[in-house]
């Protein structure tokens, strides 16, 4: 499928920045949601096509104005809530109980 | 865009649900943290390069059959099943981009930076390669041939940088440190041997 993240040869999108002394991860939960979507396909929840292809799908003005990490989140979430491991509104019920 | 406290709350609900389910052990999040943070990582691949400059009976097994070379130096990590590397030389320059999104040889160089996984580098790199390596500080010369790679989810390319001028002497350690993240990936050349970024 053709979309938003078919990024070669687009025009337009400014020059690279780069970061000196990088960090691996630039908070605890990138490095959590890189965890648990990993071990969301350890667990055979999801395969590595179709968790791509979630990510793939995000709405395209949303694709590009949220994080690397954030696009891993949203697709395991959305994978998860799509295998019935989670119910759709868990994660937001959750959120509600957490903060 | 979310802010970062909202997405580090939608992080730890979901964490907390999958946690309650049985799905995950909080032990496999921390381990997984770990092998990113500490263990994969450009160090790996800068070992293989200095021992394909200092060996090369290494280096023919490495361009010919990456893989297993790879693994020969204790270097396996999924995302590094199926290796390609591409050897630099002064008639060939090679640069690896992800255009679709962030596939990177995680088994040498670990997680790739956020650069690489970032919108304009992943559309100028497939279209105006020249220009990019500009950006970085690099000249190709006007003859020689840049070639781009575009990763993809079964095969990972990882740049044999050329070996750096005046570093005959060099035990494998010393090389070691000329070999860069970007110069595996192949915006940049490796070190020069004053260890300073080489043009």
């Amino acid at each position: 499928m053709n979309g938003i993240h078919d990024l070669g040869g687009m025009h337009g999108l400014g020059p690279i920045v780069r970061e000196e002394n990088e960090p691996t991860f630039h908070d605890e939960w990138e490095g959590k949601a890189l965890a648990l979507a990993r071990i969301g396909l350890a667990g055979g929840h999801f395969n590595l096509d179709e968790f791509r292809h979630a990510m793939e799908k995000i709405p395209p003005v949303e694709y590009l104005s949220i994080s690397y990490y954030e696009r891993w989140l949203e697709g395991t979430i959305a994978m998860l809530v799509e295998k019935g491991v989670l119910d759709a509104g868990e994660i937001e019920a959750r959120m509600k109980d957490l903060s | 865009m979310t802010s970062d406290d909202e997405v580090a709350l939608r992080v730890r609900a979901l964490e907390s649900l999958l946690l309650e389910k049985g799905l995950v052990e909080a032990p496999a999040i921390d381990e997984i943290i770990d092998l990113f943070e500490n263990r994969l990582g450009p160090q790996n691949g800068a070992r293989v390069v200095a021992r394909a400059w200092s060996d090369p009976a290494f280096k023919d097994r490495l361009l010919s059959n990456p893989t297993d070379a790879i693994v020969e130096l204790g270097f396996e990590a999924v995302q590094g099943e199926d290796m390609v590397v591409v050897e630099n030389t002064a008639a060939v320059h090679n640069i690896v981009v992800c255009t679709l999104c962030s596939c990177f040889p995680w088994a040498t160089m670990g997680l790739p930076p956020v650069w690489y996984k970032s919108a304009p580098y992943r559309a100028r790199a497939a279209s105006d390669p020249r220009g990019v390596l500009v950006e970085f500080g690099t000249n190709i010369a006007a003859e020689a041939e840049v070639r781009v790679w575009d990763s993809n989810a079964e095969l990972r390319y990882m740049v044999l940088p050329e070996r750096p001028a005046g570093t005959d002497g060099m035990s494998e350690d010393e090389l070691m440190a000329l070999v860069t993240r970007d110069s595996m990936i192949g915006v940049t050349r490796a070190l020069d041997v004053g260890g300073e970024v080489a043009p």
